[in-house]
């Protein structure tokens, strides 16, 4: 251990680092208090007073009026969900079973499947020729599947997958050939668990990617109701009034004589990062172990 | 990541007579080759067909006709000429190179120093709680950043809030480009610094602790052993780091210009960048051609440097680069 005894008293300085700490995470923390804070204010106190760190008015307006626009919301949620999980399963499936053969040594050409992953790591033909193939050629324009397709195969997942694969003794294909096992069934029931590790891994940062998306929509999708939430987000957040077509126009107009613009955007984006901040205590840890995985190599 | 010869197969044992030539190799290992199948086929599509469709920078680009279908421009760097014409595509490749330099810089200092101070920290507690508060930005997507960015600094924002309390005039933000650069900075820094320092983390936790302790008994203060043990030993983690950076230094984020800056075209002498001005050429400005013509010229000069900053790096360290 580094932490080893060092005979220093260093009361002092381990005060100083907490205190330098402790100022940088209140740094990375206060955007989200604002926004939680101007999603709680009245609409009256924001133009006021401007958006403060503790709300002078506690109040749900907000809330209720994007509760009321809830179908809105609840469409880019099941976008999104889907996107995520389907997206999420296709790519592992796809890159695992990529990374797989890049990975077995019998294989005499399992060079040129590298250099075939790499060099579109390499080289990109930019946005206007991969945007003219996805929407000419491939017709992907407001297709849900132009939120996953496009992002499926990754090079760097590939490779990540490969080397792990690597690691593992050769020994163990041998011996599963020997007994007679086929390669599909080498790659699921006896390489598969031993690469939970490094699926884990890949697999989370897929899941937040697909999650946190909003790039494919903004190019492929320009109906609304195929919107996912990040993208849909930004809608409500350009125009407020789009709300108002939810067909609860009325019962809004009782709840806020006029919208209240500003605690709206707020509330929408609380209500989108949700999922995100309750399961990152769980899974924070996991994107550390992968993330030092992937850097120092297995 | 590793490199990409990978050991020859080591395997010792008699060799059995085998079939040679493609078939032979296709009988054997078919269903191995079979599952590298729809990789190969997306790949083809979304990567290798759009770099064959890079020849529409010297294209007349009709939609009817399709990237290869399409006549050649007349003269054949006619999008080029029109490119080299515009004032604002020099500006976005500034734009782009500078704020990437910017961010390469105050990316090293944070995650550096983030990295140390996590290291220091004595109480595992705190040092966890800290770690997860500084990642979490990382898990946000620049939409919602955005409107973080929104909320801070719009006219009644918590900035001009605080700037009223000091009885000062509020500040016009997005009506003020010059100070974007340093804007643009500190949310990528908030953002991602936390991400970053973990692999800084990571080389930390691999430095052998007898230096430590060898340093100690010979009366180093904890400030001396960060700085003559603990920084020159980050030093290969820092050189390969920042290469392969430099490496990207055309290609700007294209999710925090979108998000971030948006359309607000009074900030564009500091914040439009060869993505954006792209971005805006095709599904904007309906100027296929042109845009055509930066994303070439990008794409071209991003593959010099990342072949480029790769052969360096492995030079340096043979397990570091990417090739």
């Amino acid at each position: 251990m580094q932490h080893a005894k060092r005979n220093f008293k260093a009361g002092w300085a381990q005060a100083v680092m907490i205190g330098l700490l402790s100022v940088y995470s209140i740094f990375c923390l206060i955007p989200f208090l604002m926004v939680l804070s101007g999603s709680l204010s009245t609409e009256a106190d924001i133009s006021k007073y401007g958006y403060r760190l503790l709300p002078l008015h506690p109040n749900l307006d907000a809330y209720h009026i994007l509760f009321l626009a809830a179908d809105r919301v609840i469409d880019g949620y099941k976008i999104s969900i889907f996107v995520t999980v389907a997206g999420t399963f296709l790519a592992l499936l796809v890159n695992y079973m990529g990374g797989y053969a890049m990975a077995r040594r019998t294989l005499r050409y399992r060079n040129a499947l590298s250099i075939y992953a790499l060099l579109t790591l390499m080289f990109s033909g930019g946005l206007v020729p991969w945007y003219i193939v996805c929407v000419n050629y491939l017709h992907l324009k407001d297709s849900v599947w132009a939120l996953i397709l496009p992002a499926l195969a990754q090079g760097f997942n590939l490779f990540l997958i490969r080397n792990f694969l690597q690691s593992l003794p050769e020994e163990l294909f041998e011996s599963a050939k020997i007994d007679g096992a086929g390669e599909l069934r080498i790659m699921f029931t006896i390489i598969a668990p031993l690469a939970t590790p490094v699926l884990a891994t890949v697999g989370l940062f897929i899941a937040l990617n697909y999650w946190n998306d909003w790039y494919l929509g903004l190019m492929f999708i320009d109906d609304q109701s195929l919107q996912p939430l990040q993208l849909m987000l930004r809608t409500i957040v350009s125009n407020v009034e789009f709300l108002k077509n939810s067909g609860n126009a009325a019962e809004m107009q009782r709840v806020a004589a006029t919208l209240p613009t500003e605690g709206v955007k707020m509330a929408v984006t609380i209500v989108t990062i949700g999922p995100i901040i309750f399961l990152y205590p769980f899974v924070q840890r996991f994107f550390v172990k992968g993330l030092v995985v992937g850097a120092v190599k297995g | 990541m590793n490199t990409i010869e990978g050991t020859e197969a080591a395997t010792a044992g008699p060799r059995i007579a085998r079939k040679r030539g493609f078939l032979g190799e296709m009988s054997r290992n078919g269903s191995v080759y079979l599952m590298f199948l729809p990789v190969f086929v997306l790949l083809l599509l979304f990567n290798y067909l759009p770099m064959a469709g890079i020849v529409v920078a010297f294209k007349n680009y009709q939609f009817a006709n399709g990237l290869f279908g399409s006549e050649w421009a007349k003269p054949l760097l006619n999008n080029f000429e029109y490119l080299v014409s515009s004032e604002y595509a020099f500006r976005a490749i500034r734009n782009t190179v500078l704020l990437n330099l910017l961010f390469i810089a105050t990316g090293l200092l944070f995650e550096i120093g983030l990295a140390l101070l996590l290291n220091e920290i004595r109480s595992k507690y705190f040092k966890k709680v800290a770690q997860s508060i500084t990642f979490l930005p990382y898990f946000i997507s620049w939409i919602v950043v955005g409107v973080f960015t929104y909320n801070l600094l719009t006219d009644v924002g918590v900035v001009n809030t605080i700037i009223g309390y000091f009885g000062h005039e509020p500040v016009d933000f997005y009506n003020s480009p010059g100070l974007w650069p340093a804007i643009l900075a500190l949310i990528m820094r908030w953002k991602v610094t936390g991400y970053g320092s973990v692999i800084y983390l990571a080389a930390l936790a691999g430095i052998d602790s007898s230096y430590y302790e060898a340093a100690s008994i010979d009366g180093a203060t904890r400030w001396q052993q960060m700085w003559y043990i603990s920084l020159p030993l980050l030093r290969p983690t820092v050189i390969i780091l920042t290469l392969l950076a430099v490496g990207r230094i055309m290609n700007a984020d294209f999710g925090m210009f979108y998000a971030v800056v948006g359309s607000a075209a009074t900030l564009y002498s500091t914040t439009d960048v060869v993505d954006t001005f792209v971005y805006r050429g095709l599904r904007i400005n309906g100027d296929v051609g042109m845009s055509a013509a930066a994303g070439f010229l990008q794409s071209t000069v991003a593959f010099v440097l990342v072949l480029g900053s790769n052969l360096i790096a492995r030079k340096l360290d043979k397990d570091s680069a990417l090739f």
